[in-house]
């Protein structure tokens, strides 16, 4: 039998008014809010660690834990920071949950500031999605409005202020150190660890940074209990995940599913590849973690057996290559993207970034030469746990990942180029007079 | 343009918003690109004004972050996204596509001032591939001709609709939004079937989260 789909997060998407405060009261939303403020903030906590919530960033950290890290008592502000900077190649969730539902990700926001005591949140959004910010703050809005954000909500004692902060355009400001120092006002490079966030953060006090969609899971945990959340997912990754398949598939989009389902199953969900077609090779989360090819389809898409299989779930959003795509041409793109987003910081991935680019981009035009196949896995290996943050790893993997299953064709675009080997008009998902 | 006393009062409401005002820096600059098409010296000088730091310190900042333009961008910023999944699977042709009918190119806007193109990253769109963006606002799933057709609109004045967002408006309303999110737009249509999909599937076989 195969894995149902469980729309939790993304369940009234359908309802035109959910955006709204009063549509998302309909559907029973606030209610865990309520439930929460008449709780002790540290039940909460130990709520969300018994969960086994784990971080729909990437890295996937335990989220009660993070919380647990943040002293109290120490007389210090704390602050929530919610990271909504979503700009890895590949992911498109984050997104999605601010347009349909923001109002879960403010309830989380409220209820996870109550259970660290900041009276301070901030949403720090990319700014380069203008719909995303105005949901968000039009929710923040109403929700002060009704007395859910303020001064002595619900009678609770408890005071909070939300922020929606829009960001600028730099795909390193997803990093959670480079967030801080931007939304501070300064240029987003990332900060040397320890301290961590969770002891001096913002404004060099206690923080914690959470994802979108970690948030989000937070007032349905509060609402429906630590056993129904277990009820999904695996022991070591419990819960759903507001999976989105891209790519060269029948209908992609976003798909709700406990985690433990395969990749198989997810793209039977988006009705298999497009005619004609078939998988060559496909990513679990965002461009920074390895891909895989049909072979591990069959999968759980799991923290553990996605580590175990060589790569990461990373931000859950699976992309999917059919055979039309160069994968030189794929991996080349992806490391352009990284150079161009190189905060700059370090050596290694600022220079390194710029000469790896630099080598595939021959190879893409089939000026490749053999031996500098080897240079490239020099070039990554140099980069790889040297440089000052994950983006420089993340930089590193793509070709290394590539070569594993496709030696061939970078040695094919010694004399080949990319677009001889591929007729990139067959990879469109467009045709005849629309591709012109 | 000197920015005008307005807009400084606008800024400091921007900066009363944090618990340190210098935190408040890039909505300032979105704000002051709002005004003036583009960062200008001014620009710089009264967010430095205003926060009481030095112009170089706003510039160091202005000059890390892509969305801030130092070269006005006229009527319409229009983003295509040559990100791998995006390019690969068309964004290329749209993005030959709309140099050819706008005489713009990478950074560079048309000759009449209209349109400023850019090819942009990720737009955590992907689902919607290929993407291209006018004012920022979402314009999902073109095509090289669907996207010349847009051009064509906007250049002829017709009220043209984001595929997830509001009408479009023009570049330094978008910017405008970004310093002060609560521009009134907020009941733009913007879910549309590829992010139903699941739920719909889910609904034909009675699939649900309520209990596992
Ligand atoms: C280059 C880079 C970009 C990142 N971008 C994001 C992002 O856009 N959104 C996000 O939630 N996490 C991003 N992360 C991960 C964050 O640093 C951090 O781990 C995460 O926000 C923690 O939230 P979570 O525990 O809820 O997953 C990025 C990390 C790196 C190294
Ligand atoms: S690894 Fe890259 S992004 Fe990270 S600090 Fe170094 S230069 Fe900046
Ligand atoms: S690759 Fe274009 S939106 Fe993600």
């Amino acid at each position: 039998m195969s894995t149902p789909l469980t729309p939790v997060i993304t369940e009234f998407w359908d309802r035109p008014d959910l955006y709204t405060l009063d549509g998302y009261r309909a559907v029973g939303g606030y209610r865990a809010l309520e439930r929460a403020l008449t709780m002790d903030p540290d039940d909460i906590i130990a709520q969300v660690k018994d969960s086994g919530l784990r971080g729909r960033g990437g890295a996937g950290f335990p989220t009660g834990m993070k919380w647990g890290f943040v002293p109290q008592g120490d007389g210090k502000p704390h602050y929530l920071v919610v990271n909504a900077d979503e700009s890895e190649p590949g992911a498109c969730k984050d997104i999605p949950i601010m347009m349909a539902n923001p109002h879960a990700l403010v309830e989380g926001v409220i209820i996870a500031s109550y259970a660290i005591r900041a009276n301070h949140a901030f949403i720090y959004i990319r700014g380069e999605v203008p719909n995303a910010i105005r949901k968000v703050e039009f929710a923040v809005k109403q929700a002060k409005e009704a007395g859910l954000i303020g001064s002595n909500i619900q009678g609770s004692g408890f005071d909070l202020d939300v922020v929606v902060h829009s960001g600028a355009g730099a795909y390193i400001c997803g990093e959670e150190t480079a967030l801080l120092d931007s939304l501070e006002g300064y240029r987003g490079q990332p900060r040397l660890k320890p301290p961590f966030p969770a002891v001096a953060g913002l404004y060099a006090s206690p923080t914690v940074i959470n994802n979108v969609e970690t948030i989000a899971n937070v007032p349905y945990i509060v609402d429906r209990g630590v056993e129904w959340f277990r009820g999904f997912g695996t022991e070591k990754s419990p819960g759903f995940k507001v999976f989105a398949v891209s790519g060269h598939v029948k209908r992609p989009g976003i798909y709700e599913a406990p985690l433990g389902i395969t990749m198989r199953e997810l793209l039977d969900y988006a009705g298999g590849m497009r005619d004609g077609s078939e998988v060559k090779f496909w990513i679990p989360g965002g461009s920074s973690v390895p891909m895989l090819t049909p072979e591990h389809l069959d999968l759980p898409l799991t923290y553990e057996s996605m580590a175990e299989a060589g790569t990461m779930l990373g931000t859950g959003t699976p992309m999917v290559f059919d055979q039309t795509t160069s994968v030189v041409k794929a991996v080349t793109r992806w490391l352009e993207f990284y150079k161009h987003e190189s905060c700059g910081k370090c050596t290694p991935c600022r220079e390194g970034t710029y000469w790896i680019t630099g080598v595939l981009e021959k190879f893409e035009h089939g000026h490749g030469q053999e031996q500098e196949m080897e240079t490239l896995t020099s070039l990554c290996s140099q980069i790889s746990g040297r440089s000052f943050c994950a983006l420089g790893d993340a930089a590193a993997t793509p070709y290394p990942a590539a070569m594993k299953y496709f030696r061939d064709e970078f040695l094919a675009a010694t004399h080949t180029s990319a677009d001889e080997q591929f007729d990139p008009v067959a990879s469109y998902v467009f045709a005849g007079a629309a591709a012109r | 343009m000197p920015i005008s006393d307005s807009t400084r009062e606008q800024m400091r409401e921007i900066a009363a918003r944090y618990p340190s005002a210098r935190s408040a820096l890039l909505p300032m600059l979105h704000l002051a690109q709002s005004e003036e098409d583009e960062i200008t010296t001014d620009g710089i000088n009264a967010c430095a004004e205003v926060l009481d730091i030095t112009p170089a310190e706003v510039t160091a900042v202005a000059t890390f972050y892509t969305m801030y333009k130092r070269e006005r961008v006229g009527k319409h910023h229009i983003g295509v996204c040559t990100n791998t999944l995006c390019g690969l699977l068309g964004g290329d042709a749209v993005w030959d596509s709309l140099v050819e009918a706008t005489g713009a190119g990478h950074n560079t806007a048309s000759p009449d001032g209209e349109f400023f193109l850019e090819r942009i990253e990720c737009q955590a769109a992907c689902t919607h591939a290929p993407v291209m963006t006018v004012d920022w606002e979402f314009m999902d799933d073109v095509t090289p001709g669907s996207a010349v057709e847009v051009i064509e609109s906007l250049r002829r004045g017709e009220s043209v609709q984001a595929t997830r967002g509001p009408a479009i408006r023009d570049f330094q309303a978008t910017e405008r939004t970004l310093a002060f999110p609560d521009d009134g737009l907020a009941d733009a249509p913007s879910v549309d079937d590829k992010m139903l999909a699941g739920l719909q599937i889910a609904k034909e076989r009675g699939m649900t989260g309520g209990n596992a």
